[in-house]
């Protein structure tokens, strides 16, 4: 099975390490990876400010950069359901709308993909440790993957999963909001570090890297000694 | 208290409630214990998720016919001898009000718990006039007597208070001298609110649904003290917003479930009352004379626009109860009567960008007001619209954000550019890095980096190594 990978901008810059995991994963799972290198970003940044038109380019520069695949599998909930988002925001375009439906229809987040297409569950992944897993806000909510990450990490050997305490809640990222609402972002990410501290995990697990780049640059800089991974790391541990 | 509260400004009421301490235990308290509690008693009704598509659809089809539902109503209340004004503006409706009251020679007034007189700001209208004006439900009551502090929940007004403040206000303010404990408390309210009642010229109302189809009004207490308040005076005016009417007694009775469900995780509150225009002959009680003022002021312009959907809000502050800003900024941070993401979308649809423009800004767009709004009001999505219409209409955006937004286009459209951007970044941010991590970073990243550290751009993209893992080179 051929699967095009949009390994989103936060990836391919930052957590490089999300990225090779979620190829290896892939891989192992007998896809093959194709990597359309023309990729840049969602357009998500641009539009959840209010700059639709801005977004608008980016938006159409990747239903161009991804009209040749057959799937298109991304380690982000939040980017996925931007993908997702694609036809009601080229609502009436007679050009773009249609394209916008088809890359919106072969679009799946990655453990969304696994076990929904690949009918994988367990994919032999070992990690010995206590850890809690971080459900994003965009990714239970807008593209409404929810189980998935669970069944996936119930089966990885050694891990101890511990439910976080409030997990329904926003840690605080939502782009841009992070920094035009600062203060008020840095409570909620305090508020969620409690918690996590409380499930006394080794391991954060999350499948977005907005939220990891937000909870995980708290925690570092309060200096605790939690440690962050996205949840493709997880599964490609062995 | 008009809609709009105090002239600070946005970021000095954030600063004031972020050290409350008090209020945000209270806030999140009040949060946590009612999450699962609502999600508890929607379940009863079974399929949750089909109950928000009725009540989407029953508030969706009478705003698409609200002019004919509003004059059916109309009708129906004058069949039965009542008095309806139709308000434009919140002028209108005062002035009706206070001719009311004139004419009836008012010296005193009690009221019921509504949100559209306080955004009409009638009470100091109708104290201009020599009348007295008290509000009879608990918390407003409370808030009434401290000198008019505004109310911080549509629910639960007075929710940024505890008990031992009560306890204070009550003994400056009504000669109180026992103790802290609620009970207590409510009780010497209720000795307070009790004499009020019996000598009161005129009760008002605010409204929760409006019946076309009767002519009648419902309105939803735990305390009882909307059917004093329409029970003993002799003249009733019950005040509504445009929008807030439904077909029948069928389309009611399913939003009174998902309200009192949806407001304070219950199945029903204690009272739920249903009244039709002025008392009949032989009526044991009621009032001998009934107004109904039902107020537009600003919502037809609502309308037909990009936002109509605010306007199927019921009033439960599901939205409030969930919310992660609201949790932690309080009520007041929002400068408006109506706080929370139902705030955020409906001040500046009904104040204007100038008082309330960094309101659409105060959500990370988590979806979660959305998820629970028993009529399915897209509240995140109009939070949205709003910071395309601030960017777009308004021209309001800070010129760092047009011009970062302008290179976000070029840098997101053209591969060559972004893949320049993300080369030359490492190599940018240089100066700043330290390991693997920035802690004082330049231009936008000096407000994530006031307390968080941000990551440093890897040197060899993801897209490096993918070429290399291609040819095999991964692998040495």
């Amino acid at each position: 099975m051929k699967v095009s990978l949009f390994v989103t901008c936060l990836i391919d810059l930052f957590y490089t390490n999300a990225g090779k995991a979620t190829v290896e994963l892939l891989e192992r799972l007998g896809c093959e990876v194709d990597f359309p290198e023309a990729q840049t970003c969602c357009g998500q940044p641009a539009y959840n400010s209010g700059y639709a038109k801005e977004a608008k380019e980016a938006m159409k520069h990747m239903i161009r950069t991804f009209e040749h695949a057959d799937y298109v599998v991304t380690p982000s909930g939040s980017c996925a359901s931007m993908f997702k988002e694609y036809p009601h925001i080229f609502r009436g375009d007679p050009e773009w709308e249609p394209k916008a439906k088809a890359l919106a229809a072969k679009t799946y987040e990655l453990t969304q993909f696994l076990v929904d297409v690949l009918k994988v569950e367990d994919v032999g992944a070992k990690l010995e440790g206590r850890a809690t897993y971080h459900t994003s806000c965009h990714m239970t909510r807008l593209l409404g993957v929810k189980e998935a990450p669970f069944r996936l990490l119930k089966n990885v050997k050694g891990l101890e999963l511990v439910p976080l305490p409030n997990a329904h809640q926003c840690c605080g990222f939502g782009g841009t909001f992070s920094v035009k609402m600062g203060p008020i972002s840095e409570q909620m990410v305090d508020e969620k570090i409690e918690h996590i501290e409380e499930t006394q995990a080794d391991y954060l697990i999350g499948a977005d890297c907005g939220c990891l780049m937000n909870i995980g640059g708290r925690i570092k800089r309060q200096g605790k000694p939690i440690k962050i991974m996205h949840i493709a790391e997880v599964l490609n541990s062995r | 208290m008009p809609m709009k509260i105090g002239n600070q400004p946005f970021w000095e009421r954030v600063e004031t409630n972020l050290h409350n301490q008090f209020m945000r235990g209270a806030v999140a308290g009040m949060q946590d214990r009612g999450y699962e509690r609502r999600i508890g008693v929607t379940k009863e009704l079974g399929n949750w998720e089909e109950w928000r598509s009725l009540g989407e659809e029953i508030r969706q089809h009478t705003l698409e016919n609200l002019d004919y539902y509003l004059m059916q109503l109309s009708e129906n209340v004058a069949k039965r001898g009542g008095h309806v004004f139709f308000a434009k503006t919140a002028e209108e409706a005062n002035n009706y009000i206070r001719n009311v009251a004139m004419q009836k020679k008012a010296k005193k007034i009690v009221k019921s718990k509504s949100m559209v007189t306080e955004e009409i700001n009638l009470n100091p209208v109708l104290e201009a006039i020599g009348c007295e004006v008290i509000e009879t439900d608990l918390g407003e009551y409370i808030l009434q007597i401290d000198d008019h502090d505004p109310p911080s929940h549509i629910v639960g007004p007075a929710l940024h208070k505890n008990k031992e403040q009560i306890r204070d206000v009550f003994r400056r303010k009504l000669g109180y001298q026992k103790s802290e404990k609620p009970e207590e408390l409510a009780l010497h309210a209720r000795k307070m609110l009790r004499r009020e009642y019996l000598t009161a010229d005129i009760g008002i109302t605010g409204c929760n649904f409006a019946i076309a189809e009767s002519g009648s009004i419902t309105l939803v207490t735990n305390e009882g003290n909307a059917d004093l308040v329409t029970s003993l005076p002799k003249t009733q005016i019950t005040v509504m917003g445009m929008e807030r009417i439904v077909p029948t007694f069928e389309e009611m009775e399913v939003l009174v479930s998902m309200l009192t469900r949806s407001a304070v995780g219950q199945k029903l509150t204690s009272y739920i009352t249903v009244l039709t225009g002025p008392r009949d002959e032989g009526d044991a009680d009621g009032p001998e004379e009934f107004h109904l003022v039902i107020v537009d002021n600003g919502r037809s312009t609502i309308l037909g626009t990009e936002f109509q959907s605010v306007l199927q809000c019921i009033r439960c502050a599901a939205c409030v109860n969930v919310c992660p800003v609201y949790r932690h900024i309080g009520g007041h941070s929002y400068g408006s009567i109506y706080s929370g993401p139902i705030g955020a979308v409906l001040s500046p649809l009904l104040g204007g960008y100038d008082d309330y423009k960094e309101l659409p800004y105060a959500s990370s767009l988590c979806a979660a007001c959305t998820e629970v709004c028993p009529v399915k009001i897209p509240l995140h999505e109009l939070l949205l619209k709003h910071r395309q219409v601030i960017v777009e209409r308004e021209g309001k955006a800070p010129v760092a954000e047009k011009l970062a937004m302008k290179a976000f286009r070029l840098g997101t459209s053209s591969p060559f550019l972004y893949q320049f951007g993300s080369k030359v970044a490492p190599n940018a941010l240089a100066p700043f890095t330290s390991d693997d991590r920035i802690s004082k970073g330049p231009g936008p990243l000096k407000a994530w980096t006031e307390s968080r550290e941000f990551p440093a751009p890897n040197k060899e993209r993801f897209r490096d190594w993918f070429r290399k893992h291609q040819k095999g080179g991964d692998k040495q």
